[in-house]
């Protein structure tokens, strides 16, 4: 059975077994492996995607929920030359260590804001479930508040 | 279990307040040539001589390590540095490139860092020198000429941990050899422009001579510069002339990690390239007994099933399919005979190994006891472990993400049965270290390299699981730890003992307190859990315990903690100053609405001093709030502010994590905890704020990566007795309710 999705405004027919996890087909057929495999159970966020504009983790969704879809992934998130707002702030806060984690976060964190374009940080609180190891959440909240254009707090 | 030589490093003499700076000395042994397309290239090895500071290294290692740095100056002005540690996040490529372009007066925008490659070259001995044994003898070659530059024996080590990449490579490597570099094209400058040497300037990668206007870049100089006699002493520059240490430039490896195009072990592909998942033994020294491959045989996808020794790997097409077809067998392993070993079972033995409390004075006026405890911890690094290998005869290609190279391909080779020098390793950035990629440490790379040779010549990535990260982990070693201290009379504390199991050292246990009898005394008690070194080693425990203790002691005085540890620490002027320092920058001395309290603690370790005070919430009905932290840190100076500043954070959240949720419990001889779900750690919704202060002091460079750490737990237990009277004695914290009476 052959899947059609679209990846970074690319279309992709994938012939793979439908159950097959996205992260898997993104980061082994594709060849994008900036989203990457933390645990495998939605747990981390690590492997972070867009599903038709909304943050999803890829790492449990089978491909077959994304047949006909758009899927964004952290190499198509900016749209121009020009890097995404999020990844900007995330250059100017210093944010990622290892930076395993990161390509999920910024997506997560592209997802939330397009849902809440400004959010308070109890809504950061609640809408960013991703993990760290490295400890870089005090940056990533200054961050948001820079991405989302409010007042900015220095990290 | 072997000794580890990074635990065995760490037990040197713990520093207590000597600098030990002017018994440093130093010889650097530098050698220059020239690269392809007429650059220059030059190397330092720095010989180090650190008597009385590492008191472990045996006789005949004693006192010498390696330290190895390349400079390359290319035609067109560009500064390649090549750096022999590994990034983990810890911005060490950054801060070392920064000591070597400070010295050399190079334009920092024109540097350029790169890892070193897993050559015997690159080897650093600092860290791991005391181990002895896995001798490699020199190689050169590999396309650059080494020039005069001949060292007659390294350690076959290459590793970054311990908290030393800016402390030693730093310090005695790319200082010595970017000094030495700038010397070099100074003279080349003088000699072509027929002026005094003296009178040449060297600055934003140009020499310039002022009289006669002349000037050039480095890069135009270059090839002149590597003729040049090589300096054997080459002057340092005095802090108060740094222009590119003490500032924040961006970190070099950050951009890339934004995009998504930084590249990390799972992430290299190579053509024809197969995947592997892989189940290993539960019980750690447990055997593959039997196993009925034909569920997966059939399977989409599957190559082959490989049965190893302790585990069973499938082969497949896609990694999904592999676990997918692993999933549908029932592989049988023994138990090793530890199918009786459990959480419980391991404390037991500590309690039995410890007996009575410590004995006290007479004439005490006031005793107080207490027993801590601390859990087995995974370090759980965002990238599950991974290795690719290729075998072909008995040659093979490692692609793998460590923090030592070297002792990897040892590794490799000691599994394939071939020699060293017959195996490439590639290492990539790294998704988190915390010491789970340390030497020693490399079970992913042994079964990696036993999968692939049961395909050779087919490259195979074998990826592990979550699962598998978290149940065959070398854990932080679990402890208990029995303490007893007197008052006299006048609440002032006259002996504070303790006996421990579960590993010490002098550092761990070293209390900066003026206290007159201090015992600290390990007792054994053994199990069958596979430990390693997990960031801050054994003062992770270690520090949770004394400076909780001394806590106690403060209360049972009815003095404040902060100026019950400030009374003590008169002979200690770097400990006071950081106790001090972190009280004002919490306002300690401000009260707090009740349900809140703070707490205090602070710990030497690595060559730097943390003190931190938690500030908590915690509810009538038990909900803990961990609100803020401060961090007042002496590293004696701080090479890059900002990163230097990231790794407090960093340090502090982890810490956080342990003390309030993480731990690994034993049942039947297996870990019980298998993902994220159950292993758990903090979101961004538990995140404090951080805020820190560095303290410039005269003493020797501290370690960045790990000392903030160790006062976190305490600090915060410390906290949560002030703010309900309920003492924590046992990490995680989530195991004490927290409802007040």
């Amino acid at each position: 059975m052959s899947i059609t999705i679209t990846v970074n405004g690319a279309e992709h027919a994938l012939d793979l077994e439908p159950e097959m996890p996205l992260l898997w087909a993104l980061r082994e057929t594709l060849g994008l492996t900036g989203t990457k495999f933390g645990c495998g159970i939605s747990a981390c966020g690590a492997c972070t995607v867009h599903l038709d504009g909304r943050a999803v983790r890829s790492c449990t969704l089978p491909i077959s929920a994304a047949d006909g879809k758009q899927v964004t992934t952290i190499e198509g998130l900016a749209q121009t030359d020009a890097l995404h707002k999020v990844q900007q702030a995330w250059l100017a806060h210093q944010v990622p260590q290892c930076g395993y984690c990161q390509s999920g976060m910024i997506m997560a964190v592209a997802g939330l804001l397009a849902q809440i374009p400004k959010p308070t940080d109890g809504e950061i609180d609640a809408g960013l479930t991703n993990v760290c190891r490295c400890g870089t959440f005090a940056r990533i909240r200054a961050a948001i508040h820079e991405a989302a254009g409010g007042n900015a707090v220095a990290s | 279990m072997k000794p580890s030589p990074v635990v065995a490093i760490n037990e040197r003499k713990n520093a207590r307040g000597e600098s030990g700076l002017k018994r440093w000395s130093r010889r650097a042994f530098i050698g220059a040539g020239t690269v392809a397309g007429g650059g220059f290239l030059l190397g330092v090895a720095g010989f180090t001589f650190a008597p009385g500071r590492h008191g472990l290294v045996s006789a005949d290692a004693a006192e010498r390590g390696q330290l190895t740095t390349w400079i390359t100056i290319s035609p067109d002005n560009s500064v390649t540095i090549l750096v022999p540690h590994c990034e983990m996040g810890q911005g060490t490529l950054t801060a070392l490139a920064m000591m070597a372009a400070e010295e050399l007066e190079a334009d920092w925008s024109q540097v350029r860092v790169q890892e070193a490659p897993a050559l015997d070259a690159y080897a650093n001995g600092y860290i791991v020198r005391a181990a002895g044994g896995n001798y490699v003898p020199a190689v050169m070659g590999r396309g650059v000429d080494y020039g005069a530059y001949k060292i007659a024996e390294w350690f076959g080590f290459q590793v970054t941990g311990g908290s030393t990449a800016v402390r030693s490579t730093g310090e005695y490597g790319m200082r010595v050899a970017g000094a030495a570099a700038k010397e070099m094209l100074l003279a080349a400058a003088a000699k072509q422009w027929a002026v005094p040497l003296s009178d040449c300037v060297a600055k934003g990668s140009r020499v310039s001579h002022a009289a006669s206007g002349r000037s050039d870049t480095f890069g135009a100089l270059a090839h002149a510069a590597a003729a040049q006699p090589v300096p054997t002493a080459p002057a340092l520059k005095s802090p108060d002339r740094f222009t590119i240490r003490r500032t924040s430039p961006m970190r070099l490896d950050i951009p890339s990690k934004v995009t998504g195009r930084a590249i990390y072990a799972i992430d290299f592909a190579t053509p024809g390239m197969l995947y592997a998942a892989i189940d290993i033994a539960p019980v750690y020294g447990g055997k593959l007994l039997s196993l009925d491959t034909t569920p997966a045989d059939a399977m989409a996808g599957v190559k082959k099933v490989v049965k190893l020794d302790e585990a069973v790997a499938v082969v497949a097409d896609s990694f999904w399919r592999a676990r997918r077809a692993l999933a549908a067998l029932k592989p049988e392993f023994s138990d090793a005979g530890h199918s009786d070993v459990s959480t419980a079972s391991i404390f037991s033995a500590f309690d039995q190994a410890l007996g009575g409390a410590p004995e006290l004075p007479k004439e005490a006026a006031k005793v107080v006891t207490a027993d801590y405890r601390a859990p087995f911890l995974a370090h759980a690094t965002m990238s599950p472990m991974v290795c690719t290998a290729k075998v072909e005869g008995n040659h093979a290609e490692v692609w793998t993400g460590v923090q030592d190279p070297l002792n990897a391909r040892s590794v490799a080779a000691k599994a394939l049965g071939i020699p060293a020098a017959n195996v490439q390793v590639t290492n990539f950035l790294l998704g988190g270290g915390f010491g789970r990629g340390l030497p020693f440490n490399f079970d992913y790379v042994d079964l990696g390299v036993r999968v692939a040779k049961a395909m050779s010549p087919i490259p195979v990535k074998t990826i592990w699981s979550r699962e598998n990260d978290i149940q065959h982990d070398y854990y932080r070693g679990a402890a208990l730890s029995r303490h007893a201290g007197a008052l006299d009379a006048n609440g002032v504390p006259i002996a504070a003992h303790s006996n421990y199991t579960g590993g010490g050292n002098g550092e761990a246990v070293f209390m900066p307190y003026a206290i007159a009898a201090t015992n600290a005394k390990e007792k054994k008690a053994a199990h069958p859990i596979r430990l390693g070194q997990w960031r801050s080693v054994l003062n992770s425990q270690h520090g949770f315990f004394k400076e909780s203790f001394i806590d106690e002691l403060a209360h049972a005085a009815g003095k404040d903690p902060f100026q019950f540890r400030r009374s003590l620490l008169g002979n200690q002027p770097r400990f006071k100053a950081a106790l001090e320092k972190v009280a004002a920058l919490s306002n300690w001395d401000v009260a707090l609405p009740p349900g809140e309290g703070r707490g205090i603690a602070i710990c030497e370790s690595f060559g730097t001093i943390a003190a931190e005070v938690v500030h908590v919430a915690v509810s009538p009905a038990g909900r803990l709030k961990v609100l803020n932290v401060y961090a007042a840190v002496d590293c004696g100076d701080v090479v890059n502010i900002d990163s230097a500043t990231a790794q407090v954070e960093g340090g502090i959240i982890f810490a956080l994590s342990a003390a309030l949720l993480s731990e690994i419990t034993i049942k039947q001889g297996r870990v019980v905890e298998r993902n994220f779900r159950d292993y758990q750690m903090i979101h961004i919704a538990d995140a404090p704020t951080v805020t820190t202060a560095f303290i410039r002091s005269d003493a020797p460079l501290g370690g960045l990566g790990e000392p903030c750490v160790p006062p976190l737990a305490p600090a915060l237990a410390n906290a949560i007795y002030a703010a309900t009277r309920i003492r924590v004695r046992e990490l995680p914290i989530k195991n004490t309710p927290l409802k007040s009476a």
